[in-house]
């Protein structure tokens, strides 16, 4: 054990000098979130919305001239909870109740302050009026989640894939399988050099970004953690499993790329795939990269909890335990199955 | 004295190439042992058999009496033909990753004076010369203070003066009493270094004993050289071996009398020369083709 301990550090503090001393890769890493989302911020800074929007709870057995209002939307909400949520975002401008004659109003939306007067000028009963308060939610609040994971997966599944063929291929690992050392101390200290890198790295750009945007943040940091932690160790298991055998650089960049552009598109890191066909959602289910991201979300734009976040975590989990058994089965120091 | 490596009917065989083809010999303590062949031979698939990196076919290896394991790995040191390392790290840096592999590793400052790496220790290996490189990666393979070295073409491609230098710190090496075995195309190294060698051609051994017992035992006297035009239109093979396109070699147990006859035949002596026999030329004896002949099979690991 303390061999294993004195064989994982050394391998590990080698790896963290190679990766922090490249001065190229590791001012990208960094910039290229940030530019992504300055760029995001610029073009999508405008309201977006062009009509007003009141929820309604229980709409369809409602029968009120309030709802034939023009150029508003009126979505139905069967819990408050729900709709109160969205009216703290500035998701909705106005929460409306008929059977307790009650609404809702967030004190710092001009919107909701027009939506009130048309709602009290057509109906005539008394209203009981509450208010809540919370920020607007901008889209780079809802997509700097997809961005730091899209981020996390290219470090990765490219920072571990990527490297381990390269050693292979210019034999590091011939060199280190002439060694006492082990694949197990092998693999330990490459996964946890990059769990390292790419949680630093990410709450880095994160903490930096902060400071510029003051990002919507309703659940608790520590949840955001583990489940950015989860998502990388599936992504960097996945990156081993892709690099387990081969020796060349072009056919793993493929089935890197194969890996990387399914989840570009289909995780959720640009739009919601809310509305999407069913079998969209079901192919997005097996991507790693949608558990990261839409479990991030969840947690910094609903405030999501462990327990809301269950079958993100359970489903990480056993993406990571099937990619790294197979990853580590399979793994060869020489390329030919030697 | 006993054979501490031993090597027992070693076989590799790749589809339809036998690329080592049952080959057996043993290694003294103490002694360098030198694998010599053109590239294909089946030098390094030998010693990769030997230090647990390919596996053999058929055949057994053994140290110090016992079968090649993962513990008998602590006891080599191996220097590969081609090495890359983890980019961005020192010579110290690089020595002391390795060196925490093992559980009782060299002293580190003792292995980079040997290798006369001390003036370098804080370089990033990617800036090393050619040499330098040779020297670290030489340091790398004693840093676990090995009782049996490999060292796998050492100085190829190095300029003649770091190759010199490189053959000085085998030698100081082989003083502690290690026991390192060689492979390499280079005969004035093999002849320097060597206290015992096999050749090999095409996965077998050819010839085995020390450099000069094997050119006593294949040559008397000297060789004569003389251009095939001088030949006068007799066969090469009536005189001698071919050297080259252009050249015939001679045997001659007495150069003067050999003189005496080649000129009775009528053979002019233009560009004549006179030479002792090197381990190019048995070579060259032994498998009608020269040893540094680098188009020789080169798709197969030599």
């Amino acid at each position: 054990m303390k061999q294993f301990y004195r064989r994982f550090t050394a391998i590990l503090k080698a790896r963290n000098l190679e990766f922090f001393r490249d001065r190229s890769s590791l001012g990208w890493s960094i910039v290229f979130p940030i530019l992504l989302l300055v760029g995001f911020a610029l073009v999508f800074s405008g309201e977006g919305k062009d009509q007003f929007k009141v929820g309604v709870i229980n709409a369809t057995s409602v029968k009120a001239d309030f709802l034939n209002t023009k150029f508003v939307e009126f979505v139905d909400y069967s819990e408050v909870e729900v709709g109160l949520t969205k009216l703290r975002q500035h998701r909705l401008d106005l929460l409306v109740d008929f059977d307790t004659y009650s609404y809702w109003l967030n004190d710092s939306s001009p919107n909701g302050y027009f939506m009130e007067k048309i709602l009290l000028s057509e109906q005539s009963l008394t209203w009981q009026k509450e208010t809540v308060s919370g920020r607007q939610i901008r889209y780079v609040d809802w997509v700097l989640p997809g961005i730091l994971g899209m981020n996390m997966m290219f470090s990765c599944l490219f920072g571990v894939g990527y490297v381990i063929v390269r050693y292979r291929k210019n034999m590091v690992l011939k060199r280190l399988n002439a060694t006492p050392v082990t694949a197990l101390e092998f693999l330990t200290a490459q996964i946890v050099s990059r769990l390292f890198i790419v949680m630093f790295l990410s709450a880095a750009v994160f903490i930096g970004c902060n400071f510029m945007f003051d990002f919507y943040m309703l659940g608790s940091y520590l949840t955001l953690f583990v489940i950015g932690l989860l998502g990388a160790f599936c992504l960097i298991s996945l990156g081993l499993l892709i690099a387990s055998r081969s020796r060349s650089e072009e056919l793993t960049g493929g089935l890197l790329n194969l890996a990387t552009w399914p989840m570009m598109i289909l995780s959720g890191v640009w739009f919601s795939l809310e509305g999407s066909p069913e079998f969209i959602q079901t192919i997005s289910w097996f991507l790693p990269l949608t558990h990261l991201v839409e479990g991030a979300r969840a947690v910094m734009t609903e405030g999501a909890g462990f327990y809301e976040l269950k079958s993100h975590i359970t489903t990480l989990v056993i993406m990571t335990v099937l990619f790294l058994g197979l990853g580590t089965w399979l793994f060869r120091w020489e390329g030919d199955g030697r | 004295m006993d054979a501490i490596v031993k090597v027992e009917s070693l076989k590799k065989v790749y589809g339809d190439l036998v690329a080592v083809n049952g080959i057996s010999f043993g290694v003294s303590k103490g002694c360098c042992f030198g694998l010599l062949g053109p590239n294909g031979a089946g030098k390094t698939t030998t010693i990769e058999m030997m230090e647990g990196l390919i596996r053999p076919d058929g055949g057994n290896i053994q140290f110090f009496g016992r079968n090649l394991d993962k513990e008998a790995l602590k006891n080599i040191g191996i220097q590969f033909q081609h090495t890359a390392l983890q980019d961005f790290l020192t010579v110290e840096e690089t020595l002391d990753l390795f060196a925490s592999f093992y559980p009782k590793p060299a002293n580190k400052l003792d292995v980079m004076q040997m290798c006369d790496l001390l003036e370098i220790a804080k370089q990033k290996h990617q800036k090393l010369s050619g040499g330098q490189k040779q020297r670290l990666l030489l340091a790398l393979a004693l840093i676990n203070d090995p009782q049996i070295l490999f060292l796998d073409e050492p100085t190829t491609g190095l300029d003649p003066h770091a190759r010199r230098k490189f053959w000085d710190l085998i030698s100081n090496i082989k003083k502690q009493g290690k026991t390192i075995i060689l492979t390499t195309h280079y005969m004035d190294e093999a002849e320097y270094l060597c206290d015992e060698i096999v050749i090999m051609d095409k996965g077998n051994i050819i010839a085995r004993d020390t450099p000069q017992g094997l050119l006593t035992q294949h040559f008397s006297g000297a060789i004569i050289r003389l251009p095939i035009a001088n030949l006068n239109g007799k066969s090469i093979e009536h005189y001698g071996r071919p050297f080259g396109e252009h050249h015939v070699d001679i045997d001659a147990k007495d150069v003067e009398q050999s003189i005496s006859s080649l000129l009775a035949g009528g053979v002019k002596l233009d560009g004549l020369q006179v030479k002792s026999a090197n381990l190019d030329d048995l070579f060259i004896k032994l498998t009608g083709h020269q040893l540094q002949d680098d188009t020789d099979e080169s798709d197969v690991k030599d």
